[in-house]
């Protein structure tokens, strides 16, 4: 990592005072795990994760409501990571019923075309997913499928962190993945230094470096350390797909309350894919009950050791909270990486 | 789930469909989302090619920091 000791050495140089800076992308979280970039660091910064993972903020309702789903016959299909995902109930992994993972959504028709079930996808993800959603349903997809949109979009939980301020951030580092299809220039609107990074050990450090000359200079602008995946359009024909199908609605977050227009939900001409209407649903309010605090880390208030029960009540094998299920967790990737 | 990988274009089929290279494996993924030649290269989530990529790679991280670096005149 020749060129990666150089922008240490330049991140050590230029920084003045004590700086916090999130990230929201579980991805970038589980590089700089990997990578160990913050033990290379000046102690004076400091990253905190927000609210990247997809799967982690999925609250126990829509869990509970996949379940309901499940036992009433219905196949589910999703993701591996959402599976041990608790809901107030226990989890799909273990809940009765047909359960099964697939890759994508695109798989998820092919099991319904073989079908006379009803065959639900859950359907989580952020903007960088929700494309591949639309592109298929615009495909058509049989009678007897529908989704579960559990999707959320990154600038409202943004902009709710800013309102805040509980997190006293002075900058963001942006998510690769979702401004390669969205681009950044959404981002724009927000009065604070923010920087679109890549995932290898030299891009991130890259998005650090400018980050903190910008927060030096007193700028407040977006700019894109990862250009080779994103541009300040991003996909526009993957954009254009998604709000063909898709319509932002007020959703909560788990750790989080409503956030108004960060949900996306079917437009009325495609409503006999969503499996809410379709089967009469609607996702409860559930109140956290056990000592997790994921609450506070996809806030940026705390970290995965902070939590009492980080590795001893609560592991990989045995997760109490969504954070140690999914492989863009951080308390998952703190367990792995931090001991 | 939200991690997206490159790969190598090296085959497009009918139907949207694409055969892409990994380096270690090959997979067919969806190309509904995107207008690609084979040849290039794109990043590869949940099944589907989601962005074209540029070809210049690891090189840019270096070029875009001695552009940052010089600029601040160190
Ligand atoms: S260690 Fe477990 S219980 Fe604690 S915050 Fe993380 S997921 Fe929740």
């Amino acid at each position: 990592m020749a060129v990666g000791k150089d922008i240490i050495k330049a991140i050590h140089e230029e920084i003045r005072s004590n700086l916090r800076i999130m990230h929201v992308c579980g991805t970038h979280e589980a590089a700089i795990a990997k990578h160990g970039i913050r033990s290379v660091l000046p102690k004076e910064l400091k990253i905190v994760m927000g609210p990247g993972c997809p799967v982690c903020i999925t609250p126990a309702g829509e869990i509970d409501c996949a379940m309901d789903l499940a036992a009433e016959g219905k196949i589910i299909t999703t993701y591996g990571d959402l599976l041990r995902v608790p809901g107030s109930k226990g989890s799909l992994e273990s809940a009765d019923g047909d359960i099964r993972i697939v890759q994508g959504i695109h798989k998820a028709v092919e099991i319904a075309k073989n079908t006379d079930k009803e065959v639900v996808f859950i359907s989580v993800g952020f903007e960088t997913t929700v494309p591949t959603v639309a592109a298929t349903i615009l495909q058509n997809p049989p009678e007897n499928f529908s989704i579960l949109s559990c999707h959320r979009v990154v600038p409202p939980a943004m902009q709710w962190l800013l309102d805040q301020g509980e997190a006293d951030l002075n900058g963001f580092i942006l998510p690769g993945h979702v401004c390669a299809v969205m681009g950044y220039d959404e981002y724009e609107q927000f009065p604070v230094p923010q920087v679109v990074a890549g995932f290898e050990a030299e891009d991130l450090l890259l998005g650090l470096y400018m980050l903190i000359k910008q927060i030096n200079n007193g700028e407040a602008t977006v700019e894109n350390a990862y250009p080779r995946a994103v541009t300040r359009e991003g996909n526009t024909k993957a954009k254009a797909l998604m709000y063909d199908v898709f319509t932002p609605c007020d959703i909560e977050w788990r750790g989080f309350p409503v956030i108004p227009g960060s949900g996306l939900e079917l437009k009325r001409e495609f409503e006999k894919y969503d499996a809410l209407k379709r089967f009469n649903k609607t996702i409860p309010h559930i109140e956290k009950r056990s000592a997790c605090i994921c609450d506070q880390l996809l806030r940026g208030l705390a970290e995965p050791t902070d939590c009492p029960l980080f590795g001893t009540a609560c592991t990989p094998r045995s997760p109490v909270g969504p954070c140690m299920v999914s492989h863009e967790g951080a308390c998952k990737i703190w367990h792995q990486y931090h001991r | 789930m939200c991690i997206a990988v490159p790969a190598e274009v090296i085959e497009i089929r009918d139907g949207n469909i694409g055969l892409v290279d990994f380096g270690d494996l090959q997979h067919e993924v969806r190309l509904d989302l995107v207008d690609v030649k084979v040849g290039e290269f794109v990043l590869v989530h949940v099944g589907f090619a989601i962005q074209r990529l540029s070809r210049e790679e690891g090189l840019e991280t270096r070029e875009i920091f001695r552009q940052v670096y010089e600029a601040m005149g160190a």
